[in-house]
């Protein structure tokens, strides 16, 4: 086996009563993609933190190259060559490519100088690995995918040679995943050590070399990938079998119970995201709206739920109307029925800095259940939290503790306890298992479907075609803004995959 | 990744790096007190025998903090809903507006004690409404609240130049203030407090608006962590997305935080109007509004901190005026110096030390720093 670009002996790490890691023993070969699977909250961004430098560990040791290494900050990790790519992007939203490639790495006293050699080293690495961004363009007005690559390129800028992605693909479109994974495979061919963590299974067969599997802060197991198959990894994880496509039985649906109409949406610059837009759903069935990223379905669950502004359109709910063009509210929506699920956790879902009860109320923090005149009823608040706490095996099982210490799974498992435990007659669900392990993952599938044969209607919207596959019953392909097809959830993956592209949608047209 | 750096526990968090702060605060002041030629350590003991040597200096030091308290609670609780409002000064300023025409039109009729609540009523009313036309500047039209509020201190300071030198200013009098209020309108000392523990005051103007300051801070405290406006204000405070997701609206919002935060600044006036002075006079607000920002900060936006900050600063300011008599190479300008060292240290460079005192406690004993930390956190 070739030489160990990092070994990890003995690493420890505590937080308060939580051991996030403990004895964790890792080695990993030179040149080489090493995958780390586990379920929420198993320790491994902990892990990669104390690689990187954010955390120090409590004990342990780490090695580098062959060599003790002592890293105490991030700046000490780039040093050694470590580069991170982070769950959450660090990057400055209206500065340049190049800007943001530079910063923190300025060479001269003069920017322009910097900025001058920065762009050829860039040139040569976009180069190089097949890294195309154009440099000048602004980072917000970039697709995720490509924010990814800049990320990716400042770590390469600053020398790294060992590279940790801490979930890059959660966000990303399968198209864009394999243009990741294609320069992923192109930096190993040119010796860089590679580690990756990711929750889909799928991700880890095609392009790892060896894997390893944490559960409760321990390492489990470390298999040569070829050596290992998903419904091992898998048990491995959850220390039990697990169901990775929910069994459902037919849908019962009767009367309609959200109808969207007319729904046409803008974004912020005036481009038609969602254009006239109509469809139903009704209760007793989960309406799965498939697509690629982008077109449309963040603004039409937006505009759904009242977040977002229309530019037309209203939504009946149990055939009452609600124009969603005028001052729509997201409370009134919440009242008369309907939960949203949102995409963004991070900044609309969840307040980070709020204890975790304190989350498992946001939206319902009028509701009579919460409240005691103009107070809030805490004991009310937390003995509701700990219930949820335990019904969603949330971990760690603490109401008190800050929303941002929960790893990102739990974070999830917190905004979906709250929705669909006020029992809302209507569901909408943004990508419902966006950062979630697998068990939790068959975990929220049961919830779903279990909510729809109790005669709820559920809207899902996901970028992931199997969960589309696997939960819906119907099934709404959305391509620029449009609805272009229905399916049933025996249609193949290829023909959503050309309906996704628009290829039929054309045909059509002409 | 949420937290790229690991808590405290709460004593370091809300003890330890206060004091730390200042502690380096008063060693700058120590160089400078050098540099003009006096004793330094002497100089600190005068300050501190100032403020809390004797019952006078309690008196006093209680007094100048009773103001602190009701600002620092302002900039606090339009801090928690995301705002920062400066304009406690002005509307301060503009209460005594009100506080002047209750007082003149009561102080013969009605006892301090049914005057009291009207003034109370008139100067939370007029900061509320000061504070009201920046708020929905800001909420329906974008127009930055500091901006504003900024403006709204100097249109203050005209308005009340303009009553003063007119119709609140007795017809026959030089002075640009109102006429001395009956005892009607003075508030009753509380200086007998401190004599129960064996001090002797002179006189000091330390009154029973320190209760309400005390009482307000509690009502802060309830407010922001007991209610739901208080919880809605936080939601806004950390994420205004997130607010709009939990149907809070945001104007309304903005405008009721700033109304509240106003009402706070507004009460500041009573303080030294019906509690020291007994009349309405030009700039009597002298700053405190703005100490209230530093306050605030220090207190770390929590109304013991608060609090405990507002009597700091009170002991600086009664400390201070000691320190310049008694060691003349030591100018009021001085004083000034030395309470900008601690707004600087303590207030803006709150976390200049932090990072340190983590990395400290991170070796020393690396379990202490985590959970427990946030579970301590007095919410
Ligand atoms: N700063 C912190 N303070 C307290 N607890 C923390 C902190 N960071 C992480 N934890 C806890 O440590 C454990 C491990 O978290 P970590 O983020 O490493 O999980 P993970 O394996 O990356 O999970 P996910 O797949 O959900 O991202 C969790 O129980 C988490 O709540
Ligand atoms: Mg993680």
């Amino acid at each position: 086996m070739a030489q160990a670009a990092i070994e990890l002996i003995g690493i420890n790490k505590s937080f308060g009563a939580v051991r996030a890691n403990r004895d964790i023993n890792l080695e990993i070969a030179r040149g080489t993609i090493h995958g780390i699977v586990g379920e929420n909250g198993a320790g491994k961004s902990t892990l990669m933190s104390i690689l990187y430098g954010f955390y120090q560990a409590d004990s342990g040791e780490i090695r580098v190259g062959g060599q003790p290494a002592s890293i105490k900050s991030p700046n000490d990790a780039i040093a050694l060559g470590i580069g991170m790519v982070h769950q959450h992007f660090m990057l400055v939203d209206n500065f340049t490519v190049l800007e943001n490639v530079i910063l923190g790495a300025e060479s001269d006293a003069l920017l322009k100088k910097s900025i001058a050699k920065a762009r050829s080293e860039l040139e040569r690495l976009e180069r190089e690995y097949g890294l195309e961004v154009d440099p000048d363009a602004i980072i917000e007005e970039l697709p995720v995918g490509l924010q990814q690559r800049v990320e990716i390129l400042k770590a390469l800028y600053r020398g790294a040679e060992i590279l940790i992605l801490d979930e890059p693909t959660g966000v990303l479109t399968p198209a864009e995943a394999d243009h990741l994974f294609r320069i992923l495979r192109q930096l190993k061919e040119q010796g860089k050590t590679i580690v990756l963590i990711t929750h889909k299974l799928r991700e880890i067969m095609a392009i790892t070399d060896t894997v390893s599997v944490m559960r409760q802060g321990t390492m489990v197991a470390t298999r040569e990938t070829t050596k290992t198959t998903v419904g091992e990894l898998a048990e491995l994880m959850v220390g039990r079998r697990v169901l990775l496509r929910v069994e459902k039985g037919e849908a019962e649906a009767v009367g309609v119970k959200l109808a969207v109409r007319n729904l046409t949406v803008k974004d912020s610059r005036g481009v038609t995201m969602v254009d006239n837009v109509s469809f139903d759903v009704r209760a007793g069935e989960i309406v799965g709206i498939a697509g690629v990223a982008g077109n449309g379905q963040s603004e039409m669950l937006e505009a759904i739920s009242g977040i977002r502004r229309a530019v037309s359109g209203s939504v009946m709910l149990d055939g009452k109307p609600i124009d969603l063009t005028g001052a729509a509210d997201p409370g009134e929506l919440r009242d008369r029925g309907l939960a949203h699920v949102p995409e963004d956790r991070h900044h609309v879902g969840l307040v980070l800095a709020f204890e975790e009860n304190e989350n498992s109320i946001l939206g319902y923090h009028d509701d009579p259940r919460y409240v005691k005149g103009p107070f809030l009823d805490i004991d009310a608040i937390r003995d509701d939290a700990r219930d949820k706490i335990s019904k969603y095996d949330i971990r760690p099982a603490d109401c008190r503790l800050k929303t941002a210490n929960f790893s990102g799974g739990n974070q999830q498992k917190i905004v979906l306890a709250r929705e669909m435990e006020q029992d809302p007659g209507v569901l909408i669900v943004g990508q419902p298992t966006r950062g979630v392990d697998v068990g939790a993952i068959e975990f929220i599938h049961k919830r779903l479907i279990a909510m729809r044969d109790q005669g709820k209607a559920v809207l899902v919207v996901s970028v992931e075609l199997d969960e589309i596959r696997s939960l819906s019953d119907r099934i709404l392909v959305m391509f620029a803004g449009r609805i272009v097809g229905e399916r049933g959830p025996e249609a193949t993956e290829g023909e959503l995959g050309l309906l996704m592209a628009g290829v039929e949608h054309r045909e059509a047209a002409e | 990744m949420s937290t790229p750096y690991a808590k405290l526990p709460a004593w370091a968090d809300y003890g330890l790096i206060p004091v730390i702060n200042l502690a380096v605060a008063f060693l700058v002041a120590g160089f400078v007190v050098l540099l003009v030629g006096e004793n330094p350590f002497r100089a600190a003991v005068v300050l501190v025998e100032g403020a809390f040597g004797r019952g006078q200096g309690i008196a006093f030091t209680l007094f100048y903090a009773t103001t602190f308290i009701f600002s620092g609670l302002s900039v606090a609780v339009a801090a928690h809903c995301g705002l920062f409002n400066i304009g406690g000064e002005g509307q301060g300023y503009i209460a005594g507006l009100g506080i002047g025409i209750v007082c003149l039109a009561f102080d013969s009729v009605l006892p301090w004690w049914l005057t009291f609540p009207l003034a109370i009523v008139a100067a939370a009313a007029m900061g509320a409404l000061w504070a009201l036309i920046p708020a929905y500047l800001q909420a329906r039209r974008g127009s930055h609240i500091v901006i504003t509020t900024i403006m709204f201190n100097f249109i203050a300071a005209s308005v009340m130049v303009y009553a003063l030198v007119g119709f609140l200013k007795p017809p026959i009098s030089m002075a640009p203030q109102t006429r001395t209020f009956l005892e009607g309108a003075q508030l009753p000392k509380l200086n007998w407090v401190i004599e129960l523990f064996g001090a002797k005051i002179r006189s000091a103007p330390f009154n029973v608006s320190f209760l309400l300051a005390l009482a307000m801070a509690f009502l802060v405290w309830v407010l922001i962590w007991r209610t739901r406006l208080g919880y809605e204000m936080r939601t806004y405070g950390h994420s205004s997305k997130a607010a709009r997701y939990a149907g809070i609206s945001e104007t309304r919002i903005i405008i009721v935080a700033m109304m509240i935060s106003g009402a706070l600044a507004g009460m500041m006036a009573l303080n030294p109007t019906m509690g020291d002075q007994h009349n309405v006079a030009l700039e009597f607000v002298s700053g405190a509004g703005f100490v209230g920002i530093a306050v605030a900060l220090m207190g770390r936006l929590h109304p013991v901190g608060i609090v405990l900050a507002a009597i700091l600063f009170g002991m600086l300011y009664q400390g201070g005026a000691e320190l310049a008599f008694e060691m003349p190479a030591i100018s009021r300008d001085m004083i000034v110096i030395i309470q900008g060292l601690v707004i600087l240290f303590a207030g803006a460079l709150e976390h200049m030390f932090r990072p340190y005192v983590q990395a400290l406690f991170a070796s020393l004993s690396p379990r202490s720093v985590g959970i427990e930390a946030i579970k301590g956190k007095g919410a």
